[in-house]
């Protein structure tokens, strides 16, 4: 393992491992809690392992949508379940915007299980039992895979800015690699929720022989002025802290005020008016009466405050940078009409939206079905009726089973999986 | 075999299983559960889409292995090219939507042939209710009560059939039924359910 040294510190950081997901559960999840805890006794679990895959590697770099060359490039990968003798099993899940590759069960020190426990596992939606499930850390984040943390070989300094914008489409190939390395010809699904989705639907696009079933969960085929508007903020936050020095922090003070700034306008945009008002309402933090000055007096500070903080902690500055110009280039319909972009695609599609996610709302996901079905491609459309906002792709686990179980079985039944 | 010949088939559903070929592509507006989908996909082997506006129906329409769009039928019909579909079916859905005329006539366009089910609201029984008990009818087939029922237009097979004629809508077949036999006389007085067979050039 060759864990560049900037990214040590971050690592071990991560660590402590996504708290931010325990609290997610801890409010919406209780039943999930008690389910935690057994699980937690290690004498009944397995321990998952992350792995790596480096490829890439000079002279044959691997060329970006920029046109510029990159490598070696490492990602991180997780696997859950068992590939069968002729490698159909496998369904490929792309992570959000600041997931990782543990999207299931428990590596050893871990407090909480991977970010998408609820939904990959024996018996569940995605039954490890029957398919091998796959999440691997995209280009560009600080999970394990190669990042503007990571060393640079040339300088064997932290490449910071100098690392090349990367795409949806950059991350997706290089996922691509990475099947190939595992031997596998053709996935039998792909799925995400938010960005993970847009990879998603860009893979079907890119491979359409490569993929039998897609489901695209809370995502778009391309970025808005108002989703690229929050993400600007966001940029502006962590670029304007002084301790950001044009992405040159590593080793020295991480621009932490600006990180958490970024990070409480994304939580804003997880979750709706709804659940932060069923969550907080007006409630003060441990005071009888307003405090008449600038400290915190209502929850809801408390809670952003606490968001923003926790993030510092586990992710890199930078990456949050790339990794929300990536989402905001995407447009699948940039070179020209959707339907026609979308023409190609050969597998059955599963679009899964939430009535209360203003982030990514269900009329986007509407234009993807009407271009789907002007192409006669097979698609499920659904809108989950729910007040958890963007973040119920998380959170929905009940609804969000029902329906990818009887999905994905259906499709396994026609091609006799 | 398949299994499904086991099951006792809803006696509107068999009248529409007899109506639709092998292979053709249907389109369900209002599928409900999508049983008549999956009674078309497994017994016909059609090509078969539903959509609905119910999440939980929708659920079961997952279960059964349909392809469902969540949706409204009223405005649902604009993903669609002309002649999409060798047949769109309208089954007890119609007297619940809010502007029947577009539905039937974007099914026409959407669709080679059209199958619309509706309840006959001017059946003998219903006729007698209200004309000696002075009451809005209740009966096995329209079993709601004016305050809860989720109809909310009121047609007879004759206001149908008229409708059809001003629209140039040629029925091809009209089938009916009182209770559960097939009828075949003063259909407009006897039967409950009419199923037309629609054909729009």
């Amino acid at each position: 393992m060759t864990r560049e040294g900037a990214c040590v510190n971050i690592q071990q950081l991560l660590e402590l491992r996504v708290r931010e997901l325990e609290e997610l559960r801890t409010i919406f999840l209780t039943p999930f809690i008690f389910n935690s805890i057994t699980l937690n006794s290690p004498t009944l679990m397995q321990y998952i392992q992350t792995q790596t895959f480096t490829f890439a590697n000079p002279p044959h770099e691997f060329a970006l949508k920029s046109g510029v060359k990159l490598g070696p490039i490492t990602l991180a990968y997780e696997t859950y379940g068992r590939l069968n003798g002729d490698k159909s099993n496998a369904i490929l899940v792309f992570h959000a915007l600041t997931g990782d590759a543990h999207a299931a069960g428990w590596r050893e020190g871990d407090k909480n299980p991977g970010w998408w426990d609820g939904m990959i596992g024996d018996g569940k939606a995605f039954d490890t039992s029957k398919y091998f499930v796959i999440c691997a850390n995209v280009i560009g984040s600080c999970k394990g895979s190669t990042g503007p943390a990571s060393i640079d070989p040339k300088t064997n300094k932290p490449y910071g800015l100098s690392f090349p914008v990367v795409t949806i489409e950059d991350m997706t190939v290089t996922q691509k690699y990475l099947i190939e390395h595992l031997g596998i010809k053709k996935l039998f699904a792909c799925t995400g929720g938010s960005m993970g989705g847009l990879m998603a639907l860009k893979w079907a696009v890119l491979y359409p022989e490569s993929v039998h079933a897609v489901l695209l969960i809370a995502t778009n085929y391309r970025h808005t002025a108002q989703q690229i508007a929050l993400h600007e903020v966001a940029r502006q936050a962590i670029m304007s802290d002084p301790n950001w020095h044009g992405g040159d922090y590593y080793g020295k003070g991480l621009p932490a005020r600006g990180m958490a700034v970024s990070r409480m306008i994304g939580h804003i945009t997880y979750m709706s008016e709804k659940s932060m008002e069923a969550k907080f309402g007006r409630k003060l933090i441990a005071k009888e009466k307003l405090g008449y000055d600038f400290s915190h007096d209502f929850e809801v500070e408390n809670y952003l405050k606490y968001r923003g903080d926790s993030f510092v902690q586990r992710f890199d500055a930078n990456s949050y940078l790339y990794l929300s110009k990536a989402l905001d280039y995407f447009d699948l319909s940039e070179e020209g009409d959707l339907a026609a972009v979308l023409k190609g695609i050969r597998s059955k599609i599963l679009i899964v939206t939430f009535t209360s996610d203003w982030l990514y709302p269900s009329y986007q996901s509407k234009q993807m079905v009407r271009a789907l079905k002007a192409n006669d491609i097979d698609v499920s459309f659904v809108e989950i009726d729910t007040d958890y906002g963007h973040d119920s792709f998380l959170v929905e686990i009940e609804s969000q089973s029902k329906l990818v179980t009887h999905f994905l079985d259906n499709i396994a039944k026609e091609i006799s999986l | 075999m398949t299994k499904t010949n086991d099951i006792i088939l809803r006696p509107d559903h068999k009248i529409i299983l007899d109506l639709i070929e092998p292979k053709a592509r249907v389109l369900d507006l209002g599928c409900g559960d999508g049983k008549l989908l999956y009674l078309l996909k497994n017994m016909k082997d059609c090509r078969v889409t539903g959509i609905e506006i119910d999440e939980q129906a929708i659920f079961k329409c997952m279960e059964r292995g349909v392809t469902v769009s969540q949706g409204d039928i009223d405005t649902g019909l604009e993903d669609y090219f002309d002649k999409r579909f060798d047949y769109v079916i309208l089954n007890e859905s119609l007297q619940e939507v809010r502007n029947p005329q577009r539905v039937i006539l974007e099914a026409c366009r959407v669709g080679k042939k059209v199958i619309v089910g509706i309840p006959n609201f001017c059946n003998i029984s219903a006729r007698l209710q209200v004309f000696f008990m002075g009451k809005v009818p209740v009966t096995k087939w329209l079993p709601y009560k004016w305050y809860n029922t989720p109809n909310i237009r009121f047609l007879s097979l004759k206001d149908f059939r008229h409708f059809c004629r001003e629209k140039n809508i040629s029925i091809v077949k009209e089938r009916c039924l009182n209770q559960e036999k097939e009828i075949y006389l003063r259909t407009n007085l006897f039967a409950f359910v009419g199923i037309f067979l629609l054909n729009k050039n």
